[in-house]
């Protein structure tokens, strides 16, 4: 199932995938403007529509400044759209204070309460909602085992590191059991080896809890990662909403190429469903919507182009390799094709195999089968 | 370059500038000598101020028979236990209206406008307040230890206000932002976060105002109806008269009362962190 940008933004806004299922969404944006008065105007967030499903692990992704932080905020109730409506569970609730949302945040910087208890902290959210003694201490008791913190319990936040603060601030949001848990960067201050078992960690509670997930990232590999659908932002708009796989493989646009993972552009002729590389080949591809016959730009995943020695032979494409760039699992060449165009070819390294080109030989490349996406600029 | 960071390089030590020994001793032998001597004195067997007689505790003790100095120093404490309170009240509300709030056009106005009785000559507001207030007690015959309050009270706003905005502007907005995400009321928000946050700096606040209020000479002097001394009044109308140590013993004690304040607060404020 393709999904495009333009499909998903239709004019009307109202967000309806074609393989959505017939629930209500956990979360859904209609049209929402976030305009930010100041010196100048910003406008934040431009006519964002989007549809969350239930028990989805679903990212916001995008570069600083792309308004992910500020829908995320919008949701939570902390800032008010400027324009738009936000139903959750299919009930507006554009206009309730953040403390009447089931909606629970963990922030980027975790603001544990720094005068409580890690248990104290992670029953505040409960004793607010006024349970009863017995089931706070039950929960807070289930919350703390569950992201493994019991023996710490009694610890002030300032006493425990920064991987434990982060489960502490996971536990304190996922205590009174919201229907949307938001997450802002969280796992941005962890160093690489913790931010990885946090990954693994926060997918296992989203699986465990049932909670419908919406994580904000500017870190693709970690959107790729943990994700069941993925949205990416820039400038206020969501361009492409799809699963990893599809936002990956088949970037509605450039600029989404360009931010996931590494890139070549190559120029094209397209006709029909298929496209002629300048370089040389002929490929099938699905036409994203609005694309004109013609000249187009075509993106090619430096994984998906293979690189022999020696003259180009038919449907191949022949270059230069300039550099030859090895980084542990793999070895990246970077060509000069005939067209002058430049590409990045990665192949994976495995004992025994000693047989790409080196520096300055001639070779021919050639783009698996399906590997070849046309874009809309 | 192997040498630890935490140590600056040798050039760039104030230490080594030339004369800064020299001027630090200065400074604090100017700052506490004549204290230290005033302290000695205070002791005296005799009543020089200038002539050492022996060590007694005579000066204390007439002091403390004293009545005008006890009906002083009473006033002095109730009248700076009050306007420290509601100062601290006023401050505190202040404070969270200038810095938990959107940014508004005037907000800067607004904070100059509170710290005006730091900028203003104190002897400029006591000569307006013994205009106005003589008025007013003309007008009403009214003569209580309320004008004395409402002006100790208004000078003491900013010094209250202070130390408890630099403590909210330390304090990370995003605990109360996550307070109201957890389901807190407004004033939940407010009695479970802010206000237990902000405590060390209200503390702070208070302790300033209560020590500025029991200092204050010049407003006072000008505010006060017959008969009303506060301590500080009380000493600086002893000055023009008889000096003995009995101002030395009242000084020490004050100066000691102080010094026993401020080390609790530091005390306090050590322990919360």
């Amino acid at each position: 199932m393709k999904m495009v940008a333009g499909q998903e933004l239709g004019t009307t806004g109202m967000a309806v995938n074609s393989d959505a299922v017939a629930e209500e969404p956990a979360v859904e944006a209609r049209r929402i403007s976030k305009i930010f008065q100041g010196e100048t105007e910003v406008r934040a967030l431009d006519d964002v529509s989007v549809s969350i499903r239930r028990n989805e692990f679903f990212t916001l992704l995008g570069p600083s400044g792309c308004g992910k932080t500020t829908l995320l905020r919008v949701i939570a109730g902390f800032e008010p759209p400027t324009m738009g409506a936000l139903y959750l569970a299919g009930t507006d609730i554009s206009r309730l204070p953040p403390n009447q949302r089931p909606v629970n945040t963990v922030f980027q910087n975790y603001a544990l309460f720094p005068h409580m208890s890690v248990a104290n902290n992670i029953a505040f959210g409960l004793e607010m909602l006024g349970k009863p003694k017995d089931e706070v201490r039950q929960t807070v008791d289930d919350m703390l085992r569950l992201v493994q913190m019991e023996a710490l319990k009694t610890r002030r936040t300032s006493e425990i590191s920064g991987g434990q603060q982060q489960r502490v601030a996971l536990a304190r949001a996922l205590a009174p059991h919201p229907e949307v848990l938001l997450l802002d960067e969280p796992l941005s201050a962890l160093d690489l080896k913790l931010r990885k078992e946090m990954q693994i960690e926060l997918k296992r509670l989203q699986n465990e809890t049932g909670i419908t997930f919406v994580f904000v990232t500017h870190d693709q590999e970690e959107a790729l990662t943990m994700s069941d659908r993925v949205a990416v932002m820039n400038a206020g708009k969501i361009l492409q909403i799809g699963s990893p796989q599809e936002i990956y493989q088949h970037p509605a646009e450039r600029f989404v190429a360009n931010f996931i993972g590494e890139s070549n552009f190559l120029d094209a002729t397209l006709s029909g469903g298929t496209v002629d590389l300048k370089a040389g080949g002929r490929y099938d591809v699905t036409v994203p919507e609005g694309v004109a016959e013609g000249s187009v730009s075509v993106l090619v995943r430096p994984e998906h182009a293979s690189v022999r020695s020696g003259p180009a032979g038919d449907g191949e494409m022949s270059g230069t390799i300039e550099t030859v760039v090895y980084s542990g699992e793999a070895t990246t060449l970077h060509l000069r094709l005939a067209t002058g165009e430049p590409l990045k070819a990665r192949s994976p390294n495995s004992p025994g195999e000693g047989t790409l080109p080196g520096q300055g030989e001639e070779a021919a490349v050639s783009i698996g089968a399906g590997a070849v996406t046309v874009l809309r600029d | 370059m192997s040498e630890p960071a935490v140590q600056p390089r040798r050039g760039y030590s104030v230490r080594t500038l030339p004369g800064f020994a020299v001027m630090a001793v200065f400074c604090f032998i100017a700052l506490y000598a004549p204290i230290i001597i005033l302290v000695v004195f205070s002791f005296n067997a005799g009543t020089s101020l200038a002539i050492w007689e022996g060590f007694s505790l005579r000066w204390y003790a007439q002091a403390a028979a004293n009545e005008a100095v006890q009906e002083a120093a009473v006033r002095s404490l109730i009248l700076a236990s009050i306007a420290a309170t509601v100062a601290t009240v006023a401050a505190t509300m202040a404070a969270l209206a200038t810095t938990r709030t959107r940014r508004f056009p005037g907000r800067t106005m607004i904070y100059a406008l509170i710290n005006q009785p730091l900028m203003v000559p104190e002897i400029v507001t006591a000569v307006a307040l013994l205009i106005v207030f003589a008025w007013i007690k003309v007008a009403t015959g009214h003569t209580s230890l309320i004008y004395l309050i409402t002006a100790h009270t208004a000078f003491c706003i900013p010094f209250a206000y202070l130390p408890i905005r630099a403590r909210l502007e330390t304090m990370d907005y995003t605990l109360e932002t996550a307070a109201r995400d957890l389901y807190a009321s407004p004033w939940n928000v407010f009695s479970r976060v802010t206000l237990p946050l902000m405590w060390p700096g209200i503390i702070a606040g208070y302790m300033l105002a209560f020590v500025i209020s029991l200092d204050d000479v010049v407003i006072t002097e000008f505010v006060k109806s017959a008969g009303q001394e506060t301590l500080p009044t009380f000493m600086l109308g002893q000055l023009r008269r008889v000096v003995t140590p009995e101002i030395n013993a009242i000084s020490t004690v004050i100066l000691a009362a102080g010094a026993i304040l401020v080390s609790l607060f530091f005390w306090l404020s050590r322990g919360r962190k």
